[in-house]
C-alpha cells in the first residue's frame, strides 16, 4: 500500500492530457453502502488497464460510472475530457456488461446490425463476425447460442462501432480455457489497433497476460497499481511474519522488501527474495521472534493481499480512522 | 481505421438525421422480428382475440344482431379493442420490465442509442401488431360472418383501433417500470383480462350485470370499444368526444407515471 501511494504521488501530471477516461475522487454508494471509496484512476491512451479485484469489490460500479449509465455520490467521472453521458462521447465508446438477458429470438446478425447502426464508423460485418469468431454462427438464434458464444456476442456488440475506448466488465467469466484464449487473442488485437481497453476481472492469470497496468481494488478502493510484474512482484513472493524490535524504516532499508505492514504486535514482509532478506532480519535483530515464512501461489497471494487489505479497512464505516493510520505510517517513513 | 486511431478531445461529426431516422426505423424493425418469432407473444396476442371471435362471433351468435349490428360486425370492434390492448400492454410492459430488471436496456443504455428510439420501437412495434390483429378479425368477419362494411368504414374502424394502441401501449410501458421482470406478465393479465370483461369486450355491454356496466363507464378499454361501435353503428351514441378525451387522459397519466419510473430508475442508477 506504501508503495502505491508513493508510486501514484510521483505520476507525471503530464500523464493527464492523456487521460481517456479518468475517476478522481470518486465514491459511489448503494443505500448508504459504500461501493467506491474516494477512487482515483485513470486509463490511458492506448493501454489496456486491467481493474482487478474479488467480487464485490467495485470494479462493475467503476465501469458502470465510467459509461455514465450512474452518477457518482462524490468526485467526478470523465471520458474523453467530458461527461460520459455526452453522445458525441458514446460513440466512441464499447462496452461488455455482464447481462441476464439478451432477446432470444434475434439472430446474431440481427444483434451487430443494430447495435452497428448506432455508430458513425461501424466495422463491417464479416469482420465483427471473424473477430468474435462467430463467422458460422451470424444466422443462429441468440437464445441457441452455448455460454461462450452468448459472450462472444457480447463482445461484438462491443466492439462493431469500432470504439476507440472499450469497457470489458470481466469478459471471460463463465467460459471454457479455449474461449478465453480466443477472447484474449482478440483483446489484444484492438490495443495493436491503438484502442484504448479497461478490463474489469477477479483472475490475476487473465490480468498478467494482457494488462499494461493492473490496478489492484478492493472494498471499494485501490489498493496497489502497477505492471502486471510489479503486482505479481507482491503476490507472488513470500510473506514473512515476525516479532522484530527493529523498525519500519530500518527494515525498509532491507534489500528485497517489496511490502511491509504492521500486524498486531508483528510485522509482515512481502519479499520476492525471502531468504536473503532473512539472512538480513537475523543478523540485523538476534532476538527476532515468532518467525514465519508462508508461500503461495499466484492465485492465493493475491487473495492474500486483499485479504489482508480489507481486515485492515474492517471497521467500513472508520475511513478516517484508515486514513489518519495510513498518513501516520507515511510520516514514519 | 487508423483515422479512428488517434484519441481526439474536439468535437466528432454529429449524427445526421437520415441516420438518426435509419437507427428509430432499424429499432422497430428488430423489435417487430424479436416479437413476431416470439411465441408466447404472437399466441397470446393474436390467437385469443382470434379464437374467441370465430367461438362467439362466428360460430355461436353469428345469425344474432344487436341494435342492427350484426354480430360478427359488432364483435369485430369489441375483440378488436381487445386484441389491440393485448398487444399494446404485452408489447411494451413484458420486454420493458425484462429488459430493465435483466441488465439488457443498461446494455442498449450505455451504447449510442438515441434512449427515446428504445421506446418509440415498442410503441412502433404494438401499433403493427394491434393492425395485424384487426385486419385478421376483418378478414375473418368478412369470409365467415359475411361481414359487408363500406371501405371508407373499414378504414376508419381500423384506424380508430389502431389508434386505441397508443393509451394501452402508455400503460403498458407505466406498468413495465414497475412491475419486476417476472411479475410483469401476471401484472399485465391482472389489468387486462377482468377490464376486458368489464367493458363488454367479451359480453356485450348490454349483457352485462347492472353493476359491471357502471364500473364499464370508468375503463378505458369501455370508452376504445365503445368508438370502434360507433363507427359500425352499435355503439350506445355517447359523445365520442368524451371517448376520445378518456383515452388521452389515460395516455397523459400513464406516460406521466412512467416517466417517473423512468426517472426513478435513472435515480437508482444515477443515484
Amino acid at each position: 500500500m506504501i508503495a502505491t501511494l508513493e508510486k501514484m504521488r510521483s505520476t507525471p501530471s503530464a500523464t493527464v492530457a492523456r487521460d481517456i477516461a479518468s475517476l478522481a475522487g470518486v465514491s459511489k454508494n448503494y443505500d448508504q453502502v459504500p461501493a467506491l471509496r474516494g477512487v482515483n484512476f485513470a486509463v490511458h491512451a492506448g493501454e489496456l488497464v486491467a481493474l482487478l479485484g474479488p467480487n464485490g469489490a467495485g470494479k462493475t460500479t467503476a465501469v458502470k460510472l465510467l459509461l455514465g449509465l450512474m452518477q457518482p455520490s462524490a468526485g467526478r467521472v470523465r471520458v474523453f475530457g467530458g461527461d460520459p453521458t455526452n453522445p458525441q462521447n458514446r460513440v466512441r465508446v464499447g462496452a461488455m456488461l455482464q447481462v441476464g438477458r439478451v432477446p432470444e429470438t434475434l439472430r446474431v446478425r440481427e444483434h451487430i446490425d443494430l447495435f452497428s447502426s448506432y455508430y458513425l464508423r461501424p466495422l463491417p460485418l464479416a469482420e465483427v463476425l471473424a473477430a468474435a469468431g462467430l463467422g458460422k454462427l451470424a444466422d443462429r438464434k441468440f437464445g441457441d447460442l452455448s455460454g461462450g458464444q452468448r459472450q462472444r456476442v457480447l463482445f461484438a456488440l462491443a466492439i462493431c462501432g469500432d470504439p476507440d475506448l472499450l469497457f470489458l466488465d470481466e469478459p471471460t467469466v463463465g467460459l471454457d480455457v479455449e474461449s478465453r484464449r480466443m477472447l484474449w487473442d482478440e483483446i489484444r488485437r484492438m490495443v495493436e489497433r491503438d484502442k484504448t481497453v479497461l478490463l474489469t476481472t477477479h483472475y490475476l492469470e487473465e490480468a498478467d497476460a494482457l494488462a499494461d497496468r493492473v490496478a489492484v481494488i478492493n472494498r471499494g478502493e485501490i489498493i496497489a497499481e502497477g505492471t502486471p510484474a510489479e503486482i505479481k512482484a507482491k503476490t507472488s513472493g513470500k510473506r514473512i511474519r515476525c516479532i522484530t524490535r527493529l523498525s519500519l524504516t530500518r527494515l525498509r532499508q532491507i534489500p528485497g522488501v517489496v511490502e511491509l505492514r504492521e500486524d498486531r504486535e508483528a510485522v509482515e514482509i512481502h519479499s520476492g527474495e525471502a531468504e536473503s532478506v532473512v539472512r538480513e532480519l537475523l543478523a540485523l535483530d538476534p532476538l527476532l521472534t515468532g518467525l514465519e515464512i508462508t508461500s503461495a501461489g499466484l492465485e492465493e497471494a493475491f487473495l492474500a493481499l486483499t485479504k489482508d487489505n480489507s481486515s485492515h479497512a474492517a471497521p467500513l464505516n472508520e475511513p478516517e480512522l484508515n486514513e489518519s493510520q495510513r498518513s501516520a505510517r507515511r510520516k514514519m517513513l | 481505421m487508423s483515422a479512428t486511431s488517434t484519441p481526439r478531445f474536439n468535437a466528432l461529426p454529429q449524427r445526421s438525421p437520415g441516420h438518426t431516422l435509419t437507427i428509430y426505423l432499424k429499432e422497430a424493425k428488430y423489435e417487430f422480428l424479436k416479437n413476431l418469432r416470439l411465441r408466447v407473444y404472437t399466441l397470446s396476442v393474436l390467437s385469443f382475440p382470434l379464437m374467441f371471435y370465430v367461438l362467439f362471433g362466428l360460430v355461436l351468435n353469428a345469425r344474432e344482431s344487436i341494435g342492427g349490428t350484426t354480430i360478427p360486425t359488432y364483435m369485430i370492434a369489441t375483440y378488436g379493442t381487445f386484441g389491440v390492448m393485448g398487444a399494446s400492454l404485452f408489447g411494451t410492459a413484458a420486454g420493458l420490465a425484462a429488459d430493465r430488471g435483466l441488465g439488457w436496456l443498461q446494455v442498449k443504455r450505455a451504447s449510442p442509442m438515441p434512449p427515446f428510439a428504445y421506446f418509440a420501437a415498442k410503441v412502433v412495434m404494438s401499433v403493427i401488431f394491434s393492425a395485424i390483429v384487426v385486419s385478421l378479425l376483418m378478414l375473418l368477419g368478412f369470409a365467415f360472418g359475411g361481414v359487408r362494411l363500406p371501405l371508407a368504414n373499414l378504414a376508419k374502424l381500423l384506424g380508430t383501433l389502431v389508434a386505441g394502441s397508443l393509451p394501452f401501449s402508455a400503460l403498458g410501458l407505466a406498468v413495465g417500470y414497475f412491475a419486476g421482470p417476472n411479475s410483469a406478465p401476471p401484472v399485465i393479465n391482472l389489468i387486462y383480462l377482468p377490464m376486458s370483461f368489464c367493458s363488454g369486450l367479451w359480453v356485450p355491454y348490454m349483457f352485462l350485470p347492472k353493476m359491471v356496466r357502471q364500473i364499464a363507464l370508468v375503463l378505458p378499454p369501455y370508452h376504445l370499444s365503445q368508438l370502434a361501435l360507433g363507427v359500425v353503428g352499435g355503439g350506445r351514441h355517447e359523445s365520442a368526444a368524451t371517448h376520445w378525451e378518456v383515452l388521452l387522459a389515460l395516455t397523459l397519466i400513464c406516460l406521466g407515471v412512467a416517466r417517473v419510473g423512468f426517472q426513478r430508475d435513472q435515480g437508482k442508477l444515477y443515484g
